[in-house]
């Protein structure tokens, strides 16, 4: 297999001026920074030079690398994830590979007609026709006229909105126009196909659909494509190889599972910032506030919790007004966002409480010999029964980091904990008959 | 569409194959001309009648200010035809130069999502003019049929000068563009210079008008040039064309382009950026 696309030390720098409240540059601000440095240096014709910055302007400027000394290659046929926080570049990358942005080092060679799909529906407008937006957006994302005539019966039944084709698609609902658009870029034949968070819109069906599509076009046209995704479900099944970009820089270069799990190391995806500011960032209740969350174990404040020990979650909240079917509940995911479990306060309760105004204090216990040494999410969410949720998703969300400390075969302690959840399960071996 | 080739991107490469590259998009160049006529016809509510009361109008107003009341010369023509003529040329020109300068700034989400050469974005706004005027043609037309004044062989020179309007147009549209994404304050520069322009081109006058000792700065506006040339092709020798004063607008119409075409290629690559 050929090597179509060869990245060799490739970086972006931006500057970044800090003296700007606006995003873009004012010719009034230019005029006013030159008249100043001016009237400066007529001012004090001898002591410019003891000013240490000549100009204003490059006192508040500072230089951002957005990627730095990334180079990799890739193969023909390849199925390509790039994973990393948000920031780290990947977007920075893709820009460069599709040309809309130049790089400020270093090279790129691609062999073959790449088709960047950096969003949905790029230069969709609302005034025009489904029809008249199929053509548009074809033509924005690379294809003739004759393409996108050839597919055009292909993409509607795609799509899925023949009905509606010559309805404006500012009337459309936002499937729809999900769909339609993706549709478009689902029948682009590029060599190289570079897809940028595109999946995360749109529902679950099409999502899968759209994955099939790709992986499809990848293995029987021997296509390559490139796709960022922050949903490490999807990246694990498309890509053959994943790229892990942290601060710029290329960290991984190795097989999804490889990749994933160095991402999930040593990138926490929810910082300890201080709790007491999130909880007062979340929206306000007219009946439920949250006071405070403490997670323990055995009555201490830990960062890193072991498995082997119950963990007590401590809830503090404030009811302000007496509400029917108030439940406080806890959701445990699992790095992709797999729900694990959910638990209510009331779980021991046999009917729909009423909850009077009061301080109140719920405390969970996540026994010990349950969780797995890995990386969970805990949510903390409350919802009023069939009326509405006084958290919104996802919650106060906390990341639980859980070591091995509990109870298992301690002469296999190398091997890797498989599953999700690693509960103690008795067993009871009797020898029947010794031979 | 499918040949194999290969692509280099490196730090300071855009120049490379860039011309090419405008052939290789010139569908994607239709298609955004295209849509922003169907956009605009779409969403006003008289629609195709805008391009023609506005000119209609402004002739109006020109013809009972300059000619009426300022009893201005039109040279034996109906003063209507004579502004007509000249209103012409200088819609398309403040047409493609408000609609160009706007231009990046409005199709913004795609100057960050998708790679064409950008020059394709301004171009397509010159054009949208460009229907505007033919439009506003047909009118003129019509005007000449009920005053009676019919045109002579010259009009057969009148697409020199509608290209030479148009360069003007595209290369001041170029300029804007590229200037109105870098400062955004062009924004407010632009209106300012259309309605400045107006007044110091030979629109609601004719330049018999202007004093020998002005001449010179006169026609430093390269739209005097183009605007005589109208007048002259359209209505003939009433309007006789000042050929040093015209070659002077020529030059500077082609110094504008090329300057507009380079100081464009120049920052094209961090619009990305800064956009």
């Amino acid at each position: 297999m050929s090597t179509v696309i060869t990245v060799e030390n490739l970086g972006k720098k931006y500057t970044l001026q800090h003296q700007q409240r606006e995003s873009y540059t004012a010719l009034r601000d230019v005029i006013a920074n030159g008249v100043a440095s001016f009237g400066k240096r007529v001012a004090q014709p001898f002591r410019r030079s003891l000013n240490a910055p000549p100009s204003s302007l490059n006192s508040t400027s500072e230089e951002f690398w957005a990627l730095k000394d990334v180079s990799f290659e890739v193969k023909q046929g390849n199925r390509i994830g790039i994973i990393g926080r948000n920031g780290a570049g990947k977007s920075t990358l893709l820009k460069i590979l599709s040309r809309i942005t130049e790089p400020t080092t270093g090279s790129v060679r691609i062999k073959g007609r790449v088709a960047s799909l950096l969003e949905v529906g790029t230069g969709f407008h609302p005034e025009l026709s489904g029809r008249e937006n199929i053509y548009l957006n074809g033509a924005i994302l690379g294809m003739s006229r004759s393409e996108i005539r050839k597919k055009f019966d292909e993409i509607v039944d795609f799509a899925e909105i023949e009905r509606f084709l010559d309805t404006p698609v500012k009337r459309y609902s936002s499937g729809m126009y999900v769909r339609l658009a993706f549709a478009v870029a689902a029948h682009l034949e590029p060599e190289i196909l570079v897809v940028d968070e595109v999946l995360a819109v749109g529902d679950a069906l099409f999502q899968k659909k759209c994955l099939g599509k790709m992986k499809e076009v990848s293995a029987c046209e021997g296509r390559t494509v490139l796709f960022v995704s922050h949903n490490l479900q999807a990246v694990r099944q498309l890509c053959s190889r994943c790229l892990l970009v942290k601060a710029g820089q290329l960290v991984a270069d190795a097989t999804p599972v490889q990749a994933i799990e160095s991402y999930l190391q040593f990138d926490p995806l929810c910082e300890e910032v201080d709790i007491q500011a999130r909880i007062a960032a979340l929206p306000q209740d007219p009946a439920f506030r949250l006071e405070t969350v403490r997670i323990r174990q055995e009555g201490e404040v830990v960062s890193s919790l072991g498995n082997g020990a119950p963990i007590t979650v401590g809830i503090n909240y404030r009811v302000l007004r007496k509400t029917k079917g108030l439940r406080v509940f806890l959701d445990l995911v699992d790095d992709e966002e797999n729900l694990l479990f959910r638990t209510f306060h009331d779980e021991d309760s046999d009917g729909i409480d009423v909850m009077e105004p009061g301080h109140y204090h719920s405390e969970a216990t996540i026994p010990a010999d349950l969780l797995s040494p890995t990386r969970y999410h805990l949510r903390v969410l409350a919802t009023v029964f069939n009326e509405r949720m006084c958290i919104p998703y996802p919650g106060l969300v906390f990341p639980l980091d859980v070591e091995r400390t509990g109870r298992s075969n301690r002469a296999y302690l190398g091997e890797p904990v498989r599953g999700k959840l690693a509960p103690f399960i008795p067993w009871q071996t009797t020898v029947v008959s010794s031979l | 569409m499918t040949e194999e080739r290969e692509i280099i991107i490196r730090p300071g490469m855009g120049a490379l194959h860039y011309w090419r590259d405008i052939w290789r998009y010139r569908e994607l160049f239709f298609f955004l001309a295209w849509r922003d006529i169907l956009v605009r016809y779409k969403q006003t509510a008289i629609g195709i009648a805008w391009s023609v009361i506005r000119p209609l109008a402004t002739m109006l107003v020109f013809t009972v200010v300059f000619g009426k009341l300022a009893k201005l010369p039109s040279n034996g023509v109906p003063y209507p035809v004579m502004v007509y003529a000249a209103m012409l040329p200088w819609q398309f020109f403040a047409n493609s130069l408000t609609e160009s300068s706007n231009s990046l700034i409005d199709n913004a989400n795609l100057l960050t999502k998708v790679y064409f050469p950008r020059l394709i974005v301004p171009a397509g706004s010159v054009i949208v003019s460009l229907v505007d005027f033919l439009i506003s043609f047909v009118i003129l037309g019509g005007l000449m049929a009920w005053y009676r004044c019919l045109p002579d062989m010259k009009i057969m020179l009148l697409p020199l000068f509608l290209i030479m309007a148009f360069f003007a147009s595209f290369g001041a549209g170029l300029w804007l563009a590229a200037l109105n994404v870098k400062y955004r304050d062009f924004r407010y520069v632009v209106p300012f210079l259309v309605q400045f322009g107006l007044y110091i081109s030979p629109v609601g006058f004719s330049s018999a008008i202007v004093p020998e000792k002005w001449r010179f700065f006169y026609y430093l506006n390269p739209m005097v040039g183009v605007i005589d040339g109208f007048r002259w092709a359209i209505l003939g020798d009433a309007f006789p064309v000042n050929w040093v004063g015209f070659w002077l607008s020529v030059l500077l119409v082609l110094l504008i382009f090329a300057g507009g075409v380079l100081y464009f290629r120049r920052m094209e690559r961090s619009f990305a950026d800064v956009v």
